[in-house]
């Protein structure tokens, strides 16, 4: 039999050292961490304190920082409402055609932005949607919708990986105590998914401030009725103003790291996407 | 009493085929048998988790092989005991008589009761994360126990403890039975348990289950 602790040679088998292996991990990781870091940067250094409080005196942008706000958080709202009970069914539920269900589940992510806006600018051209189209197209009704449209999508990914996550096996023992599944549902499994509902909602509400293709085709982007932040710093890079569009680049980038410290307080590690 | 008449089930590729064996009324009975066997799959039926193919399974008398799992009364502790991570050792001993609609006063009397009982008392404010596995395996126990269920099911609820703990809760399980008066199946494959808790020794060996 052969040595163990020797080569096929029979000389002893030496081990190299880890540092080459933890240097290529450390020098790819610090790539990346270095140019996150250098863009925001960069973003903070370009402006300037007076331009960023000039910036949120204008009546236009504050209408978009508002506009912003409330309807990322009816969109959050929204989303939630929608993502917990398909969560929980994609998750619990076996029926036919579910590998389908949940391919389409996923196209609003893989789907190219614009053409989101694009569809549901379609969408609401055909019957029986028409009738609603002077109340939504180009207005605010649909700057919510596009954002939903995407940012829901993230949430029931982020809603099911949590319900996945949740053993099935207390739901059996609540429904042996005598719970209908619906009693099951809100006294055992929603409390316990409380986590996953913080991150679908704030990854939610992130995904919704950032975006700007389908609000630009199916809201449009008019001062002071549909215009949201990112409409904001392309119509300041169209005018020609890139201290305006930094100083709102620069409350967007305020929002969402205020965002993402507020998901950490609230003990989200694992965004549960994938 | 457990009445299981020619019980056939399926769990994925797994079939339990043509089951029968009866527990009489407060009887202690430990199903033993190798893992894999079918232990837990036959539990999960007869608790109502698992579609039954065929035959037929009897509570006191009352066919309950189409009943749900809520309505067979069926006090049930798994494996893994699936405690409630967001919820106190007293919410978990309440909660089937939140749902049984119990005046909040019983409620208070039977979860103090049961308390006493197991030696769980001082947990009452405390949520499972933390507790020790014997007091976990308590707190499961009493939540199971807590609506005065005809029949208990516990699945190698002492698999998990170590030796000391394991020997504490042979004199807890045994007091338990004989102060609900519940008639009881315990699968295990450990030979001491069996030896220490039976009345009745049932066997799982070649699909069947033999006295």
């Amino acid at each position: 039999m052969s040595d163990p602790l020797s080569n096929s040679s029979g000389a002893p088998h030496r081990v190299g050292s880890d540092r080459l292996f933890y240097w290529a991990l450390g020098i790819l990781s610090g790539v990346y961490v270095f140019l996150i870091v250098a863009m925001l940067i960069a973003d903070a250094t370009y402006t300037t304190p007076g331009t960023l409080v000039d910036s949120l005196k204008s009546e236009k942008i504050q209408y978009a920082i508002w506009l912003s706000l409330i309807s990322c958080t009816i969109t959050t709202i929204l989303s939630l409402w929608v993502a917990v009970p398909i969560g929980y069914l994609m998750s619990r539920v076996e029926f036919r055609g579910k590998a389908i269900v949940d391919a389409i589940l996923d196209i609003p992510i893989v789907l190219p932005p614009l053409v989101v806006g694009l569809s549901l600018l379609i969408l609401f051209k055909l019957q029986p949607s028409a009738w609603l189209r002077e109340h939504v197209v180009f207005e605010i009704p649909a700057v919510i919708i596009a954002q939903f449209m995407v940012a829901c999508a993230f949430a029931v990914r982020t809603m099911r990986a949590t319900f996945d996550h949740i053993s099935p096996r207390r739901e059996q023992v609540a429904l042996t105590l005598g719970c209908t599944r619906g009693q099951a549902f809100f006294a055992v499994v929603l409390p316990e998914a409380k986590r996953g509902m913080v991150t679908a909602g704030t990854l939610a509400w992130a995904r919704s401030l950032g975006e700007f293709g389908p609000i630009l085709v199916f809201a449009g982007s008019t001062r002071l009725h549909t215009e949201v932040l990112p409409t904001t710093v392309f119509l300041e890079l169209q005018a020609g103003n890139l201290h305006g569009a930094i100083a709102v680049s620069l409350i967007m980038v305020f929002a969402a790291v205020a965002v993402l410290v507020l998901a950490r307080a609230a003990g989200v590690r694992n965004w549960g996407i994938g | 009493m457990i009445v299981v008449s020619s019980l056939s089930t399926r769990a994925g590729a797994f079939t339990l085929d043509d089951i029968s064996f009866t527990v009489k009324s407060r009887e202690y009975a430990v199903l033993m048998g190798r893992t894999g066997c079918g232990k837990t799959t036959l539990l999960e039926a007869i608790c109502g988790l698992k579609p039954v193919a065929r035959g037929r399974i009897e509570l006191d008398g009352v066919d309950v092989t189409q009943k749900k799992a809520a309505e067979r009364g069926i006090g049930y502790v798994p494996q893994d005991l699936a405690l409630f991570s967001t919820m106190t050792v007293r919410e978990h001993l309440a909660l089937a008589l939140r749902v049984r609609r119990w005046e909040k006063a019983a409620i208070e009397g039977r979860v103090a009761e049961l308390a006493e009982l197991l030696g769980i008392a001082h947990l009452l404010p405390r949520r499972p994360a933390g507790l020790s596995g014997g007091e976990q395996q308590r707190v499961a126990l009493g939540r199971a126990l807590s609506f005065r269920p005809r029949v208990l099911m516990m699945d190698e609820p002492l698999s998990a403890l170590d030796d000391e703990t394991r020997q504490q809760m042979y004199s807890v399980l045994k007091n338990a039975q004989r102060h609900e008066h519940v008639t009881t199946l315990h699968v295990t494959h450990n030979v001491e348990e069996a030896g220490k808790l039976a009345d009745r020794v049932l066997k799982m060996e070649g699909g069947r289950v033999v006295s």
